[in-house]
């Protein structure tokens, strides 16, 4: 369990306790009302995965997922937190340090080149196929529809288009395996 | 930046967040935060507290009851989008959800929130408006309802009081013979719109157009109703050849002037454009219905 008190962005602002659980880890911490989970993730508890574009919510770059939901972290509070469970890009990897099949998609199609909104991209992707595996049998179009909360300067979108396809093929593969009875 | 320190209420009861908006002088309502944490980070909003309403029980319930489908102000916007019972009984609904921003901010966003905070591009809004719904507010003096027509004042501003707190959103089950229509366009999928449209067009018996109800956002300082084209749907048959006519009467509700993202008069255009469009589609959808109806009647 982490526990420490955190006083941001200001020493002498009052604090609130919250306890929730990151990464499935325990957390409890004392914060400001006025801290973003952003900065609760980053200053607080060193998970610096999760970046900070625009504090506006336009970006997605700091996209995380919030009791199973991906979620901008720059747009919530910490103490609205309290007794949630939160998800960050450190968390996608397995337990070996192997990648998750969206992390070996971008790896592969060369969906990330400065790699400044790649952990957003892989949040708000890993969500999306979670619920819908079938965007693999998307049009380009529609995936670039589905993607569109997040924003590259980099890439030109083409191979992150790819990678999220790619991800959606090997998840629904793996499902498939997984759904086929086996014979005794 | 970050937002500036503010007092932070945490209410277990409609009443206690009532109180906290009476107590403090300047509150703001934290529902999904999707609009307001935005304003509190750019120091845009400097309230005096900060009402979380995640605590206060009910606020998130959904039903079907008769002809009205109450939705609690807190409901995120994604729950409403997926609930089954809810697009079986006005499937304009999750239409018009659909291009509210992206799915990761319905996630959080709630539907209540975004009517209260009343951006004249919003579609949640122009919904209501279209749909003639009506809000719950609870204040100091008890529960009251207000009509659509009456909640929408001006840019970010409704006739809400500051001291209350909106805590339901009814939106009227769609008639019989009715199609439905949520058209807009946006320079990104999910972007605010420049111009969207909602509408529905009511059938009589013989399969002429009995009424419209249309309404459309971003092209005024309110969401607003767009009664030239609903008069003229009253006297005309179901036409299509007069669509495109009846159309054009859409033209004069936009006061919106030449902006960074488009000019006066390509807003009019694209305004009569999607109108047009909003009432084939629910003409289309009208008449399937009614035919559906039909065949179900003679089979059964
Ligand atoms: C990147 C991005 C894109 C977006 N694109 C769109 C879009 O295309 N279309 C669109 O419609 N919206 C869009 N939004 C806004 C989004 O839909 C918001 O969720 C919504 O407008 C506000 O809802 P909320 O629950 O987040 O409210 P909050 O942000 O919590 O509150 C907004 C305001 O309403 C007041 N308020 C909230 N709840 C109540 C209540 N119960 N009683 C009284 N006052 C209350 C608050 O005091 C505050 O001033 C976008 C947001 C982002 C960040
Ligand atoms: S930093 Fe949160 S969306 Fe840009
Ligand atoms: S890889 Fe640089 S912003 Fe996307």
């Amino acid at each position: 369990m982490t526990s420490s008190t955190y006083r941001s962005p200001v020493n002498d602002d009052p604090t609130l306790d919250i306890s929730l659980v990151v990464n499935g880890r325990p957390v409890e911490a004392s914060v400001s009302p006025r801290l973003l989970l952003s900065d609760f993730l980053r200053h607080h508890l060193g998970l610096t995965g999760t970046h900070v574009g625009c504090e506006h919510g336009v970006c997605g770059a700091c996209t995380v997922h919030i009791d199973g939901r991906a979620a901008r972290s720059c747009l919530t509070l910490a103490v609205q937190l309290d007794g949630a469970t939160v998800r960050t890009v450190e968390d996608l990897e397995g337990p070996d340090g192997s990648l998750s099949p969206v992390q070996e998609a971008f790896r592969d199609c060369h969906g990330l080149q400065c790699g400044f909104c790649t952990p957003g991209f892989l949040m708000s992707v890993t969500a999306l196929l979670d619920e819908d595996p079938d965007v693999a049998d998307a049009s380009d179009t529609e995936i670039r529809e589905r993607i569109a909360g997040n924003l590259c300067r980099c890439t030109g979108y083409q191979g992150i288009v790819a990678a999220t396809r790619q991800a959606a093929e090997t998840i629904r593969d793996a499902k498939e395996q997984a759904d086929v009875p086996t014979r005794g | 930046m970050k937002p500036s320190r503010f007092e932070y209420v945490l209410p277990r009861s409609i009443e206690e967040a009532v109180a906290a908006r009476v107590e403090y002088a300047d509150t703001v309502v934290l529902s999904g935060g999707q609009s307001l944490v935005p304003t509190l980070n750019f120091r845009l909003s400097n309230p005096e507290a900060v009402i979380d309403l995640r605590l206060v029980p009910g606020l998130a319930d959904v039903r079907v009851d008769g002809d009205w489908i109450h939705v609690g102000g807190r409901t995120r916007q994604r729950d409403l989008e997926l609930d089954d019972a809810v697009h079986a009984a006005n499937p304009l609904i999750r239409e018009t959800l659909h291009h509210v921003a992206h799915p990761v901010i319905r996630n959080r966003g709630t539907v209540g929130g975004s009517i209260a905070h009343a951006d004249p591009s919003a579609e949640l809004p122009c919904l209501l408006l279209c749909l003639d719904g009506e809000v719950v507010a609870h204040g100091p003096g008890g529960a009251r309802t207000i009509d659509a027509q009456d909640l929408f004042e001006f840019i970010l501003s409704t006739t809400l009081e500051p001291d209350e707190i909106l805590t339901e959103v009814r939106f009227p089950v769609l008639p019989e013979r009715t199609g439905w229509c949520f058209t807009e366009f946006a320079r990104r999928h999910g972007d605010f719109a420049l111009a969207g449209v909602a509408a529905t067009l009511t059938l009589a018996e013989d399969g002429t157009i009995a009424w419209g109800q249309l309404a459309a956002c971003g092209v005024t300082t309110t969401p607003v109703r767009l009664v030239a084209v609903e008069d003229a749907l009253l006297d005309g048959a179901a036409d299509p050849s007069r669509i495109r006519e009846i159309a054009q009467l859409a033209a004069d509700v936009v006061t919106v002037p030449d902006d960074e993202s488009c000019s006066s008069a390509y807003r009019r255009d694209l305004l009569v454009g999607l109108v047009e469009r909003a009432l084939r589609t629910s003409l289309q959808r009208a008449t399937e219905r009614a035919t559906a109806r039909t065949s179900r009647e003679v089979t059964s």
